[in-house]
């Protein structure tokens, strides 16, 4: 945070210098104050416009016409995070640092490398600067493949098993076209990628929509890797459908929650919504993924179309499911920020922070729904996650709330320019800078557990706390029993290990002055209360 | 259509499909013949249960990481249950064995668990009832309890097929006298029942003392008072020999029409109110009958609604709640779904889970269950009002509606002896006919064919009234285990203000466990009680986790603190320091899947289960299925 306060005075004296800049760069601006007005200028007409800037496009305004002068201002406010002048004794921007996440999973090694290649964001300008690519590929080659993948967001690596080395890949989809078309440099680059393993002679390409939609995208010049030209690798359809299906399913569960709970057919107006459908196949898709690194033994390619919505989900998942690291706080945060920020999940697109076009075909709750997948886990695996449901509720809240800057902007690259982890918070100091209160008492560490939750619907259930907490009928019970007997607990160890080392410590006095005696157990310790 | 996808690929057209697929031929079933032979496993007998029938070289098909595994071993038939005797003990930890049945094995089926039994004939399932002309290549099992059992009798002798399908079939449907249950063989056999403590065991409300003593423990006793008008059964058989009545009541009045049209009391409650329930007068046509009724009924009322007693409110709990078949057909519906005899058919029925659910109506019928039991504390606690429930009998409804009242109002039944004395008082004192709902002696038998004829749907082969104490139970247990869960509202309008008002303020507050608890009524709570329903299900195991993971660190937590106390304690009597003791290891529970205790399921591997039929086509959503995530112009790349 040392740039943070620097940068906000250099944008307060940016607004005292020009009054006519535009809020796009963070300046606050109050639409309903009163025009400034010299003595004796007069307001003749305003009229609402959007003003073409040649520098920064179009900006909608109102412009003022006075007996004096042209005026423009800004109907744009600018988001909050800018403005935010909140202070962490923690630096959440640090939290993640990518050379420092592949360190630990134990790269650069033998066959995977860590590039600068993308620097300026010149091969993918929505991947993040910093990539892992096979040691045999050259910057040529990976160059001569990005023309070969939609938006140039050619495979590379997400997660390497610590033992027997197989990787989680991403990318997007190949562009194969109607006509076919073929690119020597990525079916040789997948080869390579499947050389990296040696355990298993076939590659493992998940592509995640339905198989119809991966055929119809051929149309648009997209498509998928056919086994006659990609003979190493085996393709499967993990038929989980495009952002507008996610989008109307969440809205048909916002009606049967709002303002009313939907009560006489409860259960089939849920399953109408097709929710949990959708939860179960994401589920579904990463638990093969995780299987098919863990115990198929097989390097696996994920891709969508584009690579930056069911891909991050899905590899996010499996990365959950297979490393626990990612199941801590700070590890999770990691995942998040490396999976969907610096791989470019569109935040602004999908959420339209500060847009007020609400209908935009864009939106899609793409990251919620990925929230939602985390929760079912955490509560099929009650120990396994340090965070509890609160942590992902203020994720959540904060994916929205635009109090911080980690979900603004579509990419790395787009953030980098407006200099986000300047001038705004991270959402990850809020929440290291008070731990406890996002902590799960239950959590119980295990190294090199896979997880596996249960895709099936008899355990899915729809997230009540978070999707129908308004609801005052439905208020859940707080806190849960069991956590509140759990903490007692906890205070009741601590206060009698406390007890221990003082008796242990008397003891130790007794001995060289034995007149002290020690007072009675009833007198030391405190009434229990709980029952055995 | 959106098509098929190349993995779990579940839509399109599906053909026509035999009803019962194996999956597996039996030649391709891995057995540990080798292993069976070494290690013969005797056949377990209670004391004066007799073997009577057997079969060897039986195939047991157990699932097991998507795939099945077959172990052989012989099937016997005693007087008292179906055994198979395998070599199937190899696969268990020593974790998994300490939760042992001790009386009932893992491969033990009592003949009254039995609940259905099919065979497979040529890859066809269907029901066994009766004699037979033609013996099935393989015998499927369905348990009261939900367990599936799959015996491939494909490898033996046709002599033993032949004996032992017969014999399960017998013993498991043939009407049985009464004498003839197992248990009093048993008894007879196994005389020596341990003295127990009378504090520490149920109360069994066998005794005008057990009465009076729960009339002071309620402080009933200024009002209502224990009677042993019934001594020796001589008013009524359906009566217990010893029951409460309002203190006012004279005893030629309980005897007038045989303790029927009396109000008897179930429980008070702080305030002084009380619960009651009474049998309805005998139905009548004649006049003079009807009058003389009417006037023993209006003195009856005189004595109960007068001071010191409390004004009553009747709940006609025969004409205006759930009537015994429409919960004899949810639960039938309901228990079908989780009688899942393969991987294929879990999967195929999880697509449409929710709407299954909802079509057997069991969860609709727990909640107006729990919405009564609610509607009758807000009388008694929040209008000062007696409550008298009305059923033709007072046996059936009365007990479930009171009983969950008084879990829900008195923390005693919280308790574990607690809840053993309710069920003891409103359950067996208070004439539940166990017997018949439960059908242990399989009397109804024409009734019932004629009742699966007419719903072929429901696959029905049980009395209407079965399944009644079940749901009874599996509430109160989520009660008591501190799981307050939430059912369904039908209709907000019937809802009076009073209970609105009352309801919505009890759930404002913090509760406190030691008083009044009150479940969530709203629906999308409500939740299938997965630890019973799903505990035999392996596709629906999730290993080391569940709500048993947290309870388990409970526990953890619980014996280490007890471990601490202890330590401190001896270290402030023993005068000098004591050595560093070895610190006794806390308890490592091994990883616990979610079903535990119950299903001994083995899982080799930590493969997961991964749906067979994931997809289905949209519908009403095919355009927004087929559109691009963005827009895409790609072409002149």
């Amino acid at each position: 945070m040392a740039s943070a306060p620097t940068s906000k005075y250099n944008s307060h004296s940016l607004e005292n210098e020009s009054i006519k800049r535009t809020s796009r760069d963070g300046v606050n601006r109050d639409v309903g104050e009163p025009l400034p007005r010299l003595p004796g200028e007069i307001r003749i007409t305003d009229k609402e416009v959007i003003y073409i800037c040649p520098f920064n496009g179009p900006i909608k305004g109102r412009v003022y016409i006075t007996n004096y002068r042209l005026y423009l201002r800004s109907l744009e406010t600018p988001i909050f995070a800018f403005l935010n002048e909140e202070k962490f004794n923690v630096d959440g921007w640090t939290v993640y640092n990518p050379v420092e996440e592949y360190r630990r999973q134990g790269l650069p090694n033998h066959h995977w490398r860590i590039t600068f290649i993308n620097k300026c964001y010149k091969l993918c300008d929505t991947y993040p600067a910093l990539l892992v690519v096979p040691y045999r590929a050259s910057d040529e080659d990976l160059r001569r493949v990005a023309t070969f993948r939609s938006r140039n967001r050619i495979p590379v690596l997400s997660w390497i098993h610590p033992e027997n080395k197989t990787v989680i890949v991403r990318c997007s989809q190949p562009l194969v076209g109607m006509s076919g078309k073929r690119n020597k440099e990525d079916e040789r680059y997948l080869d390579v990628i499947r050389e990296t393993n040696r355990q298993v002679n076939k590659l493992t390409i998940y592509d995640a929509r339905p198989n119809v939609n991966a055929v119809a995208n051929k149309a648009t010049g997209g498509g998928y890797e056919s086994d006659d030209v990609y003979h190493n690798a085996e393709l499967f359809f993990l038929d989980i459908h495009n952002i507008h299906v996610m989008r109307e399913s969440l809205k048909k569960v916002k009606d049967i929650v709002y303002p009313n709970v939907e009560e006489s057919h409860w259960l089939s107006s849920l399953e109408s919504t097709h929710w949990l459908e959708h939860i179960k196949l994401v589920l579904t898709g990463a638990i093969q993924v995780a299987d098919k690194v863990s115990s198929g033994k097989s390097s696996v390619v994920v891709h969508c179309s584009d690579g930056w919505d069911r891909t991050a989900q899905l590899t996010s998942l499996a990365m959950l499911m297979l490393d626990s690291f990612y199941r801590s706080i700070e590890g999770f945060e990691i995942l998040v920020q490396k999976e969907w920020i610096s791989f470019g999940h569109k935040f602004a697109s999908r959420i339209g922070h500060g847009d007020k076009n609400h209908a935009d075909a864009d939106r899609s709750p793409i990251f919620l729904q990925f929230i939602d997948c985390v929760w079912q886990m955490s509560k099929q695996f009650p120990t396994a996650f340090e965070f509890n449901e609160r942590f992902l509720i203020t994720i959540l809240d904060h994916l929205y709330s635009c109090r911080f800057g980690t979900f603004l902007y579509n990419c790395e690259s787009a953030r980098e320019k407006q200099k986000v982890t300047e001038r705004t918070v991270s959402l990850w100091s809020l929440i290291n800078s008070n731990k406890d209160k996002f902590k799960n008492p239950f959590y119980t560490k295990e190294i090199n557990r896979v997880l596996y939750p249960v895709a099936s619907m008899r355990h899915l259930e729809l997230w009540v706390n978070y999707y129908i907490r308004w609801n005052p009928r439905i208020k859940q019970q707080q806190p849960n029993p069991v956590e509140q007997r759990y903490m007692e607990l906890l205070a009741l160890r601590d206060e009698y290990i406390k007890r221990l080392d003082e008796l242990q410590l008397a003891n130790s006095a007794k001995l060289s002055d034995p007149s002290a005696s020690p007072s009675s157990p009833s007198q030391m310790m405190p009434h229990v209360q709980t029952h055995f | 259509m959106l098509g098929k996808g190349v993995v779990g690929g579940g839509g399109g057209t599906k053909a026509p499909k035999p009803s019962f697929v194996s999956y597996v031929r039996p030649e391709e079933i891995h057995t540990n013949e080798k292993e069976a032979t070494e290690k013969e496993v005797t056949l377990h007998l209670l004391p004066g249960e007799q073997l009577l029938c057997e079969a060897s070289t039986v195939l047991k098909c157990v699932q097991e990481d998507s795939c099945q595994r077959g172990i052989y071993g012989r099937l016997v038939c005693t007087d008292f249950k179906i055994a198979f005797l395998g070599d199937d003990e190899s696969a268990l930890d020593n974790d998994e064995t300490q939760f042992k049945n001790k009386v009932i094995g893992e491969n033990d089926i009592t003949l009254h668990c039995v609940d259905q039994i099919y065979g497979v004939f040529d890859e066809k399932k269907k029901t066994l009832f009766g004699q037979l002309k033609k013996y099935p290549e393989k015998l499927v099992i369905h348990c009261k309890d939900l367990r599936v059992f799959h015996f491939c009798l494909r490898y033996t002798k046709e002599e033993e097929v032949k004996r032992i399908v017969s014999g399960i079939i017998h013993h498991t449907q043939a009407p049985k006298l009464l004498k003839r249950l197992f248990l009093f063989s048993y008894a007879t056999a196994a005389r020596n029942s341990p003295a127990t403590d009378p504090k520490k065991h149920a109360v069994m409300f066998d005794t005008l003392q057990d009465w009076c003593r729960e009339l002071e423990r309620t402080k009933g006793n200024m009002k209502y008072k224990a009677v042993s008008v019934n001594e020796g059964y001589k008013v009524c058989e359906r009566l217990p020999a010893y029951f409460v009545v309002p203190a006012a009541l004279l005893e030629e009045d309980i005897v007038f029409f045989q303790g029927r049209g009396i109000p008897i009391w179930c429980w008070s409650c702080h305030n002084g109110c009380a619960l009651l329930k009474m049998s309805a007068l005998p139905k009548e046509q004649d006049d003079g009958v009807l009058q003389i009724q009417k006037n023993f009924s209006d003195r009856i009322y005189k004595t109960v609604h007068r001071p010191p007693y409390e004004t009553a409110k009747t709940e006609d709990l025969s004409s205006n709640f759930l009537s015994l078949q429409e919960i004899q057909m949810a639960y039938s519906k309901f228990k079908q779904l989780f009688l899942i005899d393969n991987s294929t058919e879990f999967w195929d029925t999880d697509i449409k889970w929710f709407s299954l659910l909802e079509s057997s109506s069991w969860l609709d019928i727990i909640r107006r269950c729990l919405k009564k039991a609610v509607e009758i504390i807000e009388c008694l606690e929040a209008q000062n009002m007696n409550v008298l429930l009305l059923e033709d009998n007072a046996s059936d409804l009365c007990c479930l509606v009171s009983s969950l009242a008084q879990v829900m109002m008195d923390p005693h039944c919280r308790t574990i002896f607690g809840f053993q004395s309710l069920v003891q008082k409103e359950w067996i004192m208070g004439g539940h006919c166990f017997l018949d709902r439960c059908n242990h002696l399989r009397q109804s038998d024409k009734e019932e064919h004629q009742r699966q004829l007419s719903l072929p749907l429901t696959q029905s082969k049980s009395s209407p009234k079965r399944g009644f104490f079940r749901e009874e139970t599996d509430h109160l247990i989520k009660n008591l285990l501190g799981k307050r869960i939430s059912k369904l509202i039908n209709s907000s309008e019937e809802l009076q203000d009073g209970f609105r008002e009352f309801y919505d303020g009890w759930h404002s507050r913090p509760p406190s466990y030691q008083g009044l608890l009150l479940p969530r009524l709203e629906g999308p709570e409500i939740k299938v009680w997965a630890q019973r329903y799903l505990r035999w299900i392996p596709e629906a195991q999730i290993l080391g986790g569940g709500g048993v993971a947290t309870m388990s660190k409970l526990l953890e937590m619980m014996e280490e603190v007890q471990r601490l106390q202890e330590k401190v304690e001896v270290r402030h009597h023993s005068q000098e320091a004591l050595q560093a003791e070895a610190a006794s290891p806390p308890r490592t529970s091994g990883r616990l899947s979610s079903l535990f205790p119950f299903a001994l399921l083995q899982r080799h591997s930590s493969k997961p289960v991964l749906p067979t039929s994931g997809w289905k086509a949209l519908g009403d959503e095919d355009d927004l299925a087929k559109r691009e995530d963005e827009f895409v112009d790609l072409g002149d790349v």
